[in-house]
């Protein structure tokens, strides 16, 4: 077995620099690297891209980087949620580059696999669309999309092994599998590192070859965004 | 009577069929499904990975690691499972979800729908509406016939930056049923009590009115 587990954040974060793209798994605040925000923060490390579906509420998930202006640029698909993110995009201070969630999601997946770059139809006759390459399959057009090249890939997943295998729970796997192994460097934070040979090879989500760090995660908030509930009858 | 919301998503509940793997966009959208008849089979799907969404859960009972594309806590039924999001963007792009139901900003008489930015004011994102109306055939918008300023929200051409081309091909708003044709939108029905001159009236775009235009039946 090859061993990918280090102790703690410190250590999973190591070789972090401003200036570096991260992609941060999570939807909404569902399944966000809570420990690896907050050690980027305490790093203050800044001028980074960030790859994210979402940018976080203002006092929580990646809020807490932009609060602190540590990123320069945000790749997501949705930022409804956060003021101070419309606030520093609609002043200039923030770049955004906002994308169709699907194409996000491919994008990542794409640098997984070793594609360079792939067609969809999302966004074409848009200004998503605007200087893209574009081409007409089965008489339907198409937007050429490219791989996502990142430094970094920071995911967070309920179950892991030392050997970097990831099991995760619910909506909180989103975007997460598809960040393992297309960076650089994936770190994965887990709620629960368990012993090499107690996961059940045959419901591992993410085999080990994606992750090069894992850590136990620690102090999990796990923040709800809209707590809706019914009444009991 | 004009139709509120939830009458909005009680029509559109009608447009749902046995057999339908249905996406659900936020807002009146999410309300269609309090609306399905419960002797058909349908599953519901939300693109941040969950397909068999069930209710909301009971108080005490919510998990953060269980929510809907709305962000809100949510539970599943039995036959449910999660994904990734490139899987469930693979359901949506390889057309096998059956049905879309998506709120608007803007309708244009060809089919174009612009729901994601009004520039220099609101900029939320497009989320995973133009991979839905990209990909989608059958794709039902829902929305109130005029914005709070009064002004028809189904116009000729759209004016703020589109989500799509000339993919919407039915729209339930508050006055009526509308399908979207290469001749413009056609009334199908209109809302109990609403006349055709006011619906006329609140339609900017290319309308054709066939002989009989029947009250929708909720």
């Amino acid at each position: 077995m090859i061993t990918k587990k280090v102790n703690g954040v410190q250590n999973a974060l190591e070789g972090v620099k401003n200036g570096m793209t991260m992609m941060l798994g999570g939807f909404g605040l569902s399944g966000i690297p809570e420990n690896a925000i907050a050690e980027l923060v305490r790093l203050n490390v800044n001028e980074l891209t960030c790859i994210s579906n979402n940018a976080g509420v203002d006092d929580f998930g990646l809020g807490l980087l932009l609060q602190k202006h540590q990123i320069k640029k945000m790749i997501s698909s949705y930022v409804g949620e956060n003021a101070e993110f419309e606030r520093q995009m609609l002043s200039g201070e923030l770049d955004v580059e906002l994308i169709p969630q699907g194409t996000l999601a491919e994008r990542c997946r794409a640098a997984q696999g070793g594609f360079p770059a792939f067609y969809t139809p999302a966004g074409y006759g848009t200004e998503v669309a605007e200087g893209k390459e574009t081409r007409e399959f089965n008489g339907k057009m198409h937007v050429l999309e490219y791989a996502f090249d990142a430094d970094f890939a920071f995911v967070k997943a309920w179950k892991g092994d030392a050997a970097g295998n990831l099991i995760f729970k619910g909506t909180a796997r989103n975007f997460n599998p598809n960040m393992c192994g297309s960076a650089k460097i994936t770190v994965a934070e887990v709620e629960e590192l368990v012993p090499v040979g107690t996961l059940d090879p045959n419901q591992i989500h993410i085999p080990g070859i994606f992750v090069q760090r894992i850590f136990q995660g620690e102090h999990y908030e796990k923040r709800i965004e809209q707590r809706t509930v019914r009444q009991k009858q | 009577m004009a139709l509120d919301k939830n009458q909005i998503a009680q029509r559109i509940a009608q447009e749902v069929k046995n057999g339908y793997y249905v996406n659900l966009g936020i807002g009146i959208p999410t309300l269609v499904a309090n609306y399905v008849r419960n002797d058909i089979e349908v599953e519901f799907q939300s693109e941040n990975g969950v397909l068999g969404m069930g209710p909301f859960p009971f108080e005490g009972e919510e998990d953060a690691d269980i929510i809907n594309a709305g962000k809100q806590t949510i539970t599943t039924l039995p036959g449910a499972s999660f994904f990734d999001s490139a899987t469930s963007f693979s359901m949506i792009r390889g057309k096998h979800v059956d049905l879309t139901i998506l709120g608007a900003m803007e309708v244009a008489d060809n089919g174009d729908i612009a729901n994601w930015k009004i520039p220099g004011k609101m900029v939320k994102g497009m989320g995973g509406a133009m991979d839905l109306v990209a990909s989608a055939e059958n794709i039902i918008v829902a929305m109130m016939h005029t914005n709070k300023a009064g002004k028809s929200k189904l116009l000729p051409t759209c004016s703020l930056p589109l989500t799509g081309v000339g993919c919407v091909k039915k729209i339930v708003t508050n006055l009526a049923v509308l399908e979207v044709t290469s001749n413009g939108f056609v009334l199908l029905e209109r809302a109990p009590g609403v006349s055709i001159e006011d619906i006329k009236n609140a339609t900017e775009g290319k309308l054709t009115i066939p002989e009989n235009v029947p009250e929708m039946n909720l």
